[in-house]
């Protein structure tokens, strides 16, 4: 009994030694609060609000209706829900006290002014690789934004990851700080956009698989992720689109969130190309350079491909190739629908974005998951307030989920030569029952609702 | 090719190409023209109807898709001697001016009332945002519809009077 109790004991004093050893190892120092905000040159300020642009950082740190940098909005993570922070300089509930030596820090290495570690929902993995100079003119942008008195509300993470010391735990095994070195070997602007693209423009953050502790699969860099209920596209050599992407044609969808050979983004890279548009055309054509280069060359393949339906489709010449089959049951309900709904406008041989896209060029239909091409038929593309955009009508009340499925599984089959998905009948009853939801953007990058009160629930 | 479409609680077999909009098949061969065509892509609501239970634009929706469907258009709302409480409210609102959109507002904002009677006004403009009007009597489409839920709500008791 003694021996025991003494080992108990000794078990005892050797945890609390490691907790105790680990609470130290975790441990960060507060940074003095300062009394106010430092003085701030112009110059800084701007070239900060380009790189804010690059940083996507509103996307996080501003909800819908709220101001700009207040932060308050919902994360969702397979741990709970994470909220942003304020940014803006309010001492009280933003970070108004923070001397840019606590900002540079927390984008370093992810802790904040009083020493308590941050979530990886913020990606410091990424912007630790940004400069001195950037991090110094992104502070002076936000510190010049109005300060707004907005608390953060509370982090609903599943026990115990709101003990914050834990995550020094896994930033011992997935975050090192540090700084990108050139690649000699490459010019000054696939450096730059590598720069841009791997530091603040934290691109990997979504078109990356992450592992069972939410941090990035490397060995999967840029093979693509579900994020918010889209599917982001791998952009590395595993891209799916059918036509090679190119330098030309990934500067203009960056600019402008639309290219004729690809289609328009209206996922949430609609929020990134819309702030995309405020950074100077060079930045631009050098993270296009840097992705493209990861994409690598075209396989012949699709080089030939891309060549030959560089056409638009022939639009029907005769009666007989606009007759709908008549059978809307079994086999034929793909494409008796795709006929009767579908053609009208994506086989109707009008130019983007006019017409429909033509489906032989669908990045959604080679993607390995189905959720963007259900997302856009089933909630469909609605047109953005005031201003001229590519639309389309959602099918959300009218179609069933067999329809649904029907529909999907002969886009896939009749125009790609990829293997038939086998999550589609899943992720549509997903999508159907609100399980998964998607935020469609309007082409100016502003959140919209799918426009369905309801959708069908069968 | 046949298809039996159930509207206004009435099948009606109804033999017209696979690829037609339920839109030209209530207006041509059912005769009911309160559907409206106004665009023909989804975009402007004239044509919205209820297909159980949920607000569908009828202009890009073929008639292949609808076998076995509840489908519910203005006319079976009410009719022209015994309103339903969504006309009656439009009545007493004096709601509509060259009236081309509104048996689409009515039928989408009666989707939203089925569900929520009680639907406030954000409710309202967020549920009529895809219906667009025109003439701009939008804010007595509003006080209509929430007319039309307070009337729901007590019972279906249509106000008699105009405000």
């Amino acid at each position: 009994m003694r021996r025991a109790g003494r080992v108990v004991l000794i078990g005892l004093a050797v945890l609390l030694l490691g907790f105790a050893g680990f609470l130290a190892f975790a441990f960060r120092p507060e940074i003095a609060a300062q009394a106010s905000v430092p003085s701030l040159e112009p110059a800084a300020v701007e070239h900060g609000r380009m790189l804010a642009e690059v940083g996507n950082c509103s996307s996080c740190h501003t909800t819908p209706d709220g101001l700009p940098y207040a932060g308050g909005l919902a994360v969702q993570t397979p741990f709970g829900t994470v909220y942003s922070a304020n940014i803006t300089p309010d001492p009280e509930t933003g970070i108004g006290q923070w001397s840019e030596e606590a900002f540079r820090r927390a984008l370093r290495e992810g802790v904040d002014r009083q020493g308590d570690h941050l979530y990886p929902a913020f990606p410091y993995d990424h912007f630790t690789y940004a400069s001195d100079e950037d991090i110094a003119a992104l502070y002076a942008y936000l510190m010049s934004q109005p300060a707004v008195p907005a608390e953060t509300p509370a982090n609903r993470l599943m026990f115990p990851l709101g003990f914050r010391p834990l995550v020094a735990g896994w930033k011992l095994l997935y975050f090192r700080p540090g700084a990108l070195t050139a690649d000699e070997s490459q010019s000054a602007e696939w450096n730059r956009g590598r720069y841009l693209v791997e530091s603040l423009g934290h691109c990997s953050s979504c078109h990356t698989p992450r592992n069972a502790l939410g941090a990035e699969e490397r060995a999967e860099a840029y093979g693509g992720a579900i994020i918010e209920g889209w599917y982001a596209y791998p952009i590395g050599a595993t891209s799916p689109a059918p036509i090679a992407w190119d330098v030309d044609s990934l500067t203009q969808y960056l600019r402008t969130g639309f290219v004729e050979a690809h289609g328009t983004a209206r996922g949430p890279m609609a929020e990134v190309t819309a702030n995309l548009r405020n950074v100077s055309d060079e930045d631009i054509r050098a993270i296009a350079t840097y992705v493209a280069s990861l994409m690598g060359q075209a396989a012949p393949a699709t080089a030939d491909e891309a060549a030959e339906s560089e056409a638009p489709a022939a639009p029907p010449q005769t009666a007989e190739s606009q007759v709908v089959p008549a059978a809307a049951t079994g086999q034929d309900v793909g494409a008796a629908l795709y006929a009767a709904a579908c053609s009208s406008c994506h086989a109707s041989g009008q130019p983007q974005p006019f017409g429909g896209l033509d489906l032989r060029r669908s990045t959604a239909l080679f993607a390995d998951s189905p959720q963007n091409l259900i997302n856009m038929i089933f909630y469909g593309l609605p047109a953005a307030e005031g201003e001229p955009g590519p639309v389309m009508p959602g099918y959300a009340g009218a179609i069933s989920a067999e329809q649904l499925v029907a529909l999907v599984d002969y886009l896939r089959g009749a125009y790609t030569d990829r293997p038939a998905w086998t999550d589609t009948r899943e992720i549509v009853d997903a999508t159907m029952a609100g399980t998964t939801t998607a935020q469609i953007y309007s082409t100016d990058g502003v959140r919209r609702d799918p426009v369905v009160p309801e959708p069908r629930t069968q | 090719m046949t298809v039996t479409l159930n509207v206004n609680g009435v099948d009606h077999t109804v033999d017209a190409e696979p690829d037609t909009p339920l839109l030209y098949v209530l207006r041509n061969d059912l005769e009911l023209n309160g559907a409206k065509f106004g665009c023909g892509l989804g975009q402007c609501g004239a044509c919205t109807v209820i297909i159980d239970g949920h607000a569908v634009f009828s202009c890009t929706t073929p008639i292949l898709m609808l076998e076995g469907r509840q489908i519910v258009t203005v006319e079976g709302l009410g009719t022209i001697d015994d309103p339903g409480p969504m006309q009656q409210a439009f009545i007493d609102e004096q709601a509509a001016q060259c009236g081309y959109c509104i048996p689409g507002m009515m039928m989408r904002a009666q989707a939203l009332l089925n569900e929520n009677p009680a639907a406030s006004e954000a409710d309202v403009r967020r549920a009529l945002h895809p219906n667009l009007c025109r003439c701009g009597t939008h804010i007595r489409i509003l006080r209509a519809v929430l007319r039309a839920g307070a009337a729901m709500q007590n019972g279906g008791a249509p106000s008699g009077a105009a405000s």
